[in-house]
């Protein structure tokens, strides 16, 4: 029975091809649209974590002024001895640097790239969690004497340097020669979107020097020492930074401290939300497309009420013609699934690339969405023949 | 009631006793069946004639298992089919009953050949034997070389050959036509009406046919009328000029 059942639902099936194909693909656009946005949206939100987690993330970046954007809040920057007290301060600070950048030019013989020049020390690659490709950092007779020594990011070296080795190698920046003496491993993009591997790191002296000319600081980092409490070292400098940059109790700071755990968590929670906001209008497609196969199969139940008259009057047991649609429905609803599910992946992955989000293979979403579609396909497939095998033959017969 | 029919029959294959088939409830009840007897022999080719509205469609429809009635006993072959399950009269219907139809009704966008294989799946025929059957069936009904065209591809009356190659292709006990030419022109209402005389005499097949025409009926050798949901006459005429070779001596009406 069940053999000829389904010899007889694949006849069915191919005998009303048009039908067939809206049904199946009224799944397809709904299952492909939930697994490709949600893919995507988990993508992103991997991305932004890994973004995070290659800040370092035990970090304490302090500015100066309360607003975020550049500082015409005219609260005064940092000096080094800011840095210095903190490091001799705080226990828990593992490393300090003092940060004073620019923006200048840089020139390779013929090759010129526009960047962002930091001055710091040796402890600014430990606490941004940097590590060296090639070369080496900075000794500290170096950062002393404010030698014009560099140490160059990914994208500057691309830049400048093809596929030549920049180590040893000398570059122009601004006005002055400065010694390429090493290469920092790339990192990719911010979690704020911008390519961390597009800078230059010297001195800090080097820098205030030749480029800032003042003595300026325009931020603190400090590293977390491991297993220490982040909040305690946040206030503590705090703290320190009000008595230092002698704030009244009743005053407000003018710096700030940001944590880069917090930065971590605003920044997953908005990405959770854009993915909970695109599996919402990925689930209204696949709604529509649930729609669109009930429409399909109420507009044909004329045609097969009378199709189960004449089979039941033909002698077909009222079970062999409900297994007949069951069959029908489950078998178009799992082509529709399986060609979703592969329309999707291919999307995905493609738009992943796109995207430069990593493609993350979620079964639980390609489970959920497919039993869901499977499921309207089946019901809407299978109950109006129900009822319609229910009747008494002669009224499936005059069905108008 | 009319008793005359009854020393034709070999042997009796259906008998309904006081049938009555009610539709809707209270104030706005019809009765469209009122109480019939009647009884069909094995072999019998019964035209049941009358006008709309008088039953004799209802009483078919009772007799192919397609309707229930409301009371009245109905015995298929001394079976009190009354008493049958749904799937059991679904059965009766495979095993002994074929459907002929005013409407054909043949399933749309399905070859000739598919749809009289039909039948032969639900009774779980194999592949080969099911394809041999259904083609000496739609062979005898004239329309070899037509078995992959769709219905929409065929003529009224070839649609009807189809419907009529499905309905004997099981080799039924009965076969049930309902107003069999009725969407059919004179000239393909006889050639159907030929090939079920054919099937009746050749293969001893019962039929039992609801028509309008008194040309059609003539084909029978007995009449039935229908009036306002009862049996107003049952009459066997004399047999038409070239009388079949095998006669059984069949009494005169009265």
């Amino acid at each position: 029975m069940l053999w000829n059942t389904l010899l007889l639902a694949l006849r069915a099936i191919r005998r009303n091809l048009m039908r067939s194909f809206l049904t199946v693909l009224g799944i397809v656009i709904g299952v492909a649209a939930v697994i490709t946005m949600v893919t995507l949206g988990r993508g992103a939100t991997q991305a932004v974590a890994d973004q995070i987690a290659s800040m370092g993330s035990n970090l304490l970046i302090v500015l100066p002024g309360q607003r975020f954007g550049p500082g015409i809040s005219g609260a005064p920057f940092f000096r080094v001895a800011d840095a210095e007290a903190i490091r001799s301060q705080i226990g828990a600070a593992d490393a300090v640097a003092a940060v004073a950048s620019r923006v200048a030019t840089t020139v390779y013989q013929a090759r010129n790239w526009s960047t962002v020049v930091t001055g710091s020390s040796d402890e600014y690659f430990r606490a941004g969690n940097w590590q060296l490709a090639a070369g080496r950092s900075f000794t500290e007779a170096e950062e002393r004497a404010g030698k014009a020594v560099c140490v160059i990011g990914e994208t500057v070296r691309e830049r400048l340097f093809g596929r030549q080795d920049p180590v040893g190698s000398e570059i122009r920046v601004r006005q002055f020669a400065c010694e390429v003496i090493g290469l920092l491993a790339a990192k990719g993009q911010s979690a704020m979107g911008s390519d961390q591997d597009d800078t230059v790191v010297m001195p800090l002296r080097t820098v205030q020097r030749r480029l800032t000319g003042s003595t300026d600081v325009n931020r603190l980092m400090i590293a977390v020492r491991e297993g220490a409490s982040i909040d305690a070292v946040q206030d503590q400098t705090v703290r320190l930074m009000r008595e230092r940059r002698n704030i009244g109790a009743n005053e407000e700071d003018d710096f700030r401290v940001m944590d880069t755990r917090q930065i971590a968590e605003t920044l997953t929670g908005t990405t959770r939300i854009l993915t909970l906001l695109l599996g919402a209008v990925a689930a209204v497609s696949l709604l529509v497309g649930g729609i669109g196969i009930m429409n399909i199969m109420l507009v044909s139940v004329t045609e097969r009420t009378r199709e189960i008259g004449i089979r039941l009057a033909i002698g077909a047991l009222e079970r062999e013609v409900l297994l007949q649609f069951l069959i029908e429905a489950v078998v178009l609803a799992s082509l529709g699934g399986i060609v979703g599910i592969a329309l999707a992946t291919a999307a995905s992955v493609f738009l992943a690339g796109l995207m430069q989000v990593p493609y993350l293979f979620d079964p639980a979403i390609n489970l959920v969405s497919f039993l869901f579609s499977a499921a309207i396909g089946v019901i809407f497939g299978y109950f109006p023949a129900r009822r319609a095998a229910r009747l008494d033959p002669i009224e499936a017969l005059r069905h108008e | 009631m009319n008793q005359t029919a009854r020393p034709a029959m070999t042997e009796e294959l259906i008998r309904l006793s006081g049938i009555t088939k009610t539709y809707g409830r209270g104030q706005a009840a019809i009765q469209a069946v009122r109480g019939v007897d009647l009884a069909i022999g094995e072999g019998e080719f019964v035209a049941v004639m009358g006008p709309s509205g008088s039953g004799k469609s209802t009483v078919m429809n009772i007799l192919g298992c397609l309707d229930t009635p409301t009371s009245g006993s109905y015995r298929f072959q001394g079976v009190q089919v009354e008493r049958l399950t749904r799937d059991q009269r679904a059965l009766l219907r495979r095993h002994y009953l074929g459907f002929v139809f005013q409407g054909y009704n043949l399933l749309a966008r399905t070859t000739a050949l598919e749809n009289v294989e039909l039948p032969l799946i639900y009774r779980g025929e194999a592949a080969a034997e099911r394809h041999a059957a259904a083609r000496a069936a739609l062979e005898q009904v004239g329309l070899a070389g037509w078995e992959d065209h769709t219905p929409g591809e065929l003529s009224g009356g070839q649609q009807q050959r189809v419907a009529i190659a499905r309905a004997v292709v099981t080799r039924p006990a009965v076969l049930l036509a309902d107003e069999p030419t009725g969407n059919l022109d004179t000239r393909t209402s006889r050639e159907i009406m030929d090939l079920i005389g054919s099937l009746n005499r050749d293969r001893g097949l019962t039929v039992l046919m609801v028509t309008h025409e008194p040309d059609m009926a003539a084909y029978a050798q007995r009449i039935v009328r229908f009036v306002d949901g009862r049996v107003e006459s049952d009459l066997r005429p004399p047999p038409p000029a070239p009388p079949p070779p095998a006669g059984e001596g069949g009494t005169e009406a009265a």
